[in-house]
């Protein structure tokens, strides 16, 4: 999967390489603007499902979820 | 405090305003802070007169700006104190962000050689303003001290500001107003002016150290390390020894307990070591907000600074901006007060700086929500991009520990003339001119010292055969357009054009930078941003771009 800089929006033009990383950030935070904590976690369980769809290769989503877990040790 | 001697100014006796009816003054400032006392310069260097006004008698008190990014510089040379300050601060490019210890991501200001400047120094705020108040009073600024603005009064065609002195109270008025009076504003208070943002939850102890460590000059900001778990730390050297460490404490530390010495000085040695001499010289706590006035602009009063916009600190865009704004500014007014443009030219100092504004609130609220996450989901989002940080390149790239200061881009300006011929590279129209080593005369000099403080019109040409009689005539031309234009030839090779200064572009790099073709022109304003660009000269089109970047206030003749 591509783990390189890959954020942009066509017809924009940045001057700085970190503004289109921090175009999305800012979108995703506001996204949650006035959420309680459960619908947050509800509207992320829906973007990583319709996200997910839009990448549609499984082999890449199993690599995702592979780094997405790793380095986090369960309670058992 | 250890390292350094307040100066206390001299008093200049307000009698000769304690007059009826007021004395009326073609412009005053009010305000000597770093933004007010560089307008002041800038008017003296135009040669108009000034009167500037502050409440105290010495120079700003305490930790407060550090950073002085390289656009900054290069207008405090332009102003004449620049050598002396970048002697004194510190010169940084290097940026590190760790999370607990490890480092995940590092950002350097000015990649490439070959600037006069460098992308920052540190140096202590009250250094800056004595360096400053020399200079205005070198050049004949008029500074009456211990005057506080207790009153305004706003109208068409002047404005009058009351002051209350260890002489009584009095009243001036004038046709210009800059106001320069800091974050809180009497002025914009007085007249009830809107200023809208949004204020952070979080509070920041801030701690002036005086130790001697074998760090190098970098910025350092720590997520959750170990001597401060949980919350962030910020790390920058100062001039002297001086040390200036920021830590997060959060919304609910108790400012009164957290400032006292024997909470701080057990951080101190936490973080480093117990073997580290050290001596604290300034302990404070900070909140901050991002807010901006409306407008700028109020009749004949200019808000400048920080009374006209205020960001977080993370990026170093206060004091930053509040310099680049008198230098937007001033070459505007100059124009305006000598009868050559239209009073609508100063609506477009508000359009552009508020735009400015608008760019350094915007990424410092994106730094503060990344240091300062406001909401569980927030934090979660945050700690989940330092985490991926450690392994991976896009993770790093979202890690916002501060975007520091850069010179506004106002690309959107109405000023502008907009493209119509292909160039690659910055240069685009709004962007302040980028440096490269030149040579004049056979002498070395830097390009961002040859360029500015008037219209100026750059020529690139291979070789000086290619202005031809004909063109030379035309670039000549220029000087007698309705705002003079000076005509520059900037070439490969030196040579002489007569009546037309030629600067050799002898590293290649202007050619690089702004993608330089052989017949390539620059219309550049006096605050050095590029106005327009063309890959041909045309006289009337270089004319018609100087009434754009006027906004159709030329007055004629």
């Amino acid at each position: 999967m591509n783990l390189q800089p890959n954020f942009y929006e066509t017809g924009k033009r940045y001057f700085r390489d970190f503004t289109p990383g921090d175009d999305f950030y800012e979108a995703l935070i506001e996204t949650h603007r006035d959420l309680t904590d459960e619908q947050s976690a509800l509207v992320n369980a829906k973007l990583i499902l319709l996200l997910s769809n839009h990448i549609g290769d499984i082999h890449i989503l199993r690599e995702a979820m592979a780094l997405a877990r790793a380095d986090i040790a369960p309670a058992t | 405090m250890g390292s350094y001697t307040y100066p206390k100014f001299t008093y200049k006796s307000v009698a000769d305003l304690l007059t009826q009816p007021p004395q009326h003054m073609p412009l005053v400032i009010v305000g000597a802070g770093p933004v007010g006392l560089a307008a002041a310069i800038d008017a003296r260097l135009k040669g108009l007169d000034v009167l500037l006004f502050d409440e105290d008698d010495s120079v700003s008190f305490g930790s407060r700006a550090v950073c002085y990014a390289k656009r900054t510089l290069e207008i405090l040379d332009r102003l004449g104190v620049g050598q002396p300050l970048c002697e004194k601060g510190v010169s940084w490019n290097i940026g590190r962000t760790y999370v607990e210890e490890e480092e995940v991501y590092q950002f350097n200001l000015v990649p490439e050689a070959g600037h006069k400047r460098p992308g920052m120094i540190n140096l202590q705020q009250y250094y800056l303003e004595e360096a400053l108040v020399n200079r205005a009073l070198e050049l004949g600024v008029d500074v009456r001290w211990n005057c506080k603005a207790i009153g305004v009064t706003s109208q068409a065609t002047q404005a009058m500001v009351d002051f209350d002195s260890p002489e009584g109270n009095f009243s001036v008025s004038a046709d210009w107003v800059i106001v320069a009076d800091g974050a809180r504003s009497p002025i914009r208070q007085m007249l009830g002016l809107d200023i809208e943002g949004h204020i952070f939850k979080d509070r920041f102890l801030i701690a002036d150290v005086v130790m001697k460590v074998d760090f190098p000059a970098e910025r350092r900001l720590w997520f959750n390390p170990p001597f401060h778990p949980g919350q962030s730390v910020l790390l920058h050297k100062q001039a002297d020894n001086v040390w200036r460490i920021d830590f997060q404490l959060g919304w609910d530390a108790d400012p009164e307990e957290e400032r006292k010495p024997e909470k701080v000085l057990p951080r101190l040695k936490t973080m480093f070591g117990n073997d580290t001499e050290f001596e604290l010289e300034w302990v404070s706590i900070y909140t901050f907000q991002c807010r901006r006035m409306k407008e700028f602009r109020h009749q004949r009063l200019l808000f400048v600074g920080d009374a006209a916009h205020q960001v977080s600190p993370f990026g170093a865009r206060g004091a930053n901006s509040g310099l680049q704004d008198a230098d937007g500014l001033m070459w505007k007014l100059d124009l305006v007060m000598r009868g050559l443009a239209s009073e609508s030219l100063l609506d477009t100092y508000h359009t552009e700086r508020a735009y400015a504004a608008d760019e350094n609130i915007l990424n410092s609220t994106r730094s503060t929500d990344f240091i300062t996450p406001k909401s569980k989901t927030s934090r979660m989002f945050r700690d989940a991009a330092l985490e991926l940080a450690r392994h991976h390149p896009f993770a790093r790239k979202l890690v916002n520990s501060g975007r520091l200061s850069v010179p506004s881009f106002i690309t959107d300006s109405p000023l502008n003339t907009v493209d119509v011929d292909s160039f690659a590279g910055a240069m685009v129209p709004g962007a302040p001119i980028d440096d490269a080593p030149m040579q004049c005369d056979g002498v070395t000099l830097w390009l961002i010292d040859s360029v500015g403080g008037s219209f100026q019109c750059l020529v690139f040409v291979d070789d000086l055969v290619q202005i031809d009689a004909s063109t030379r005539q035309s670039l000549l031309a220029l000087k007698d357009a309705s705002i003079p234009i000076e005509p520059v030839v900037i070439s490969k090779r030196a040579g002489v054009v007569q009546g037309i200064r030629v600067l050799v572009d002898v590293q290649g790099l202007f050619a690089k930078r702004y993608d330089a073709q052989s017949g390539s022109v620059w219309l550049v304003r006096p605050d050095q941003h590029i106005a327009a660009r063309w890959r041909r000269f045309e006289l009337q089109t270089v004319e018609q771009a100087l009434r754009v970047a006027m906004g159709s206030s030329i007055v004629a003749a």
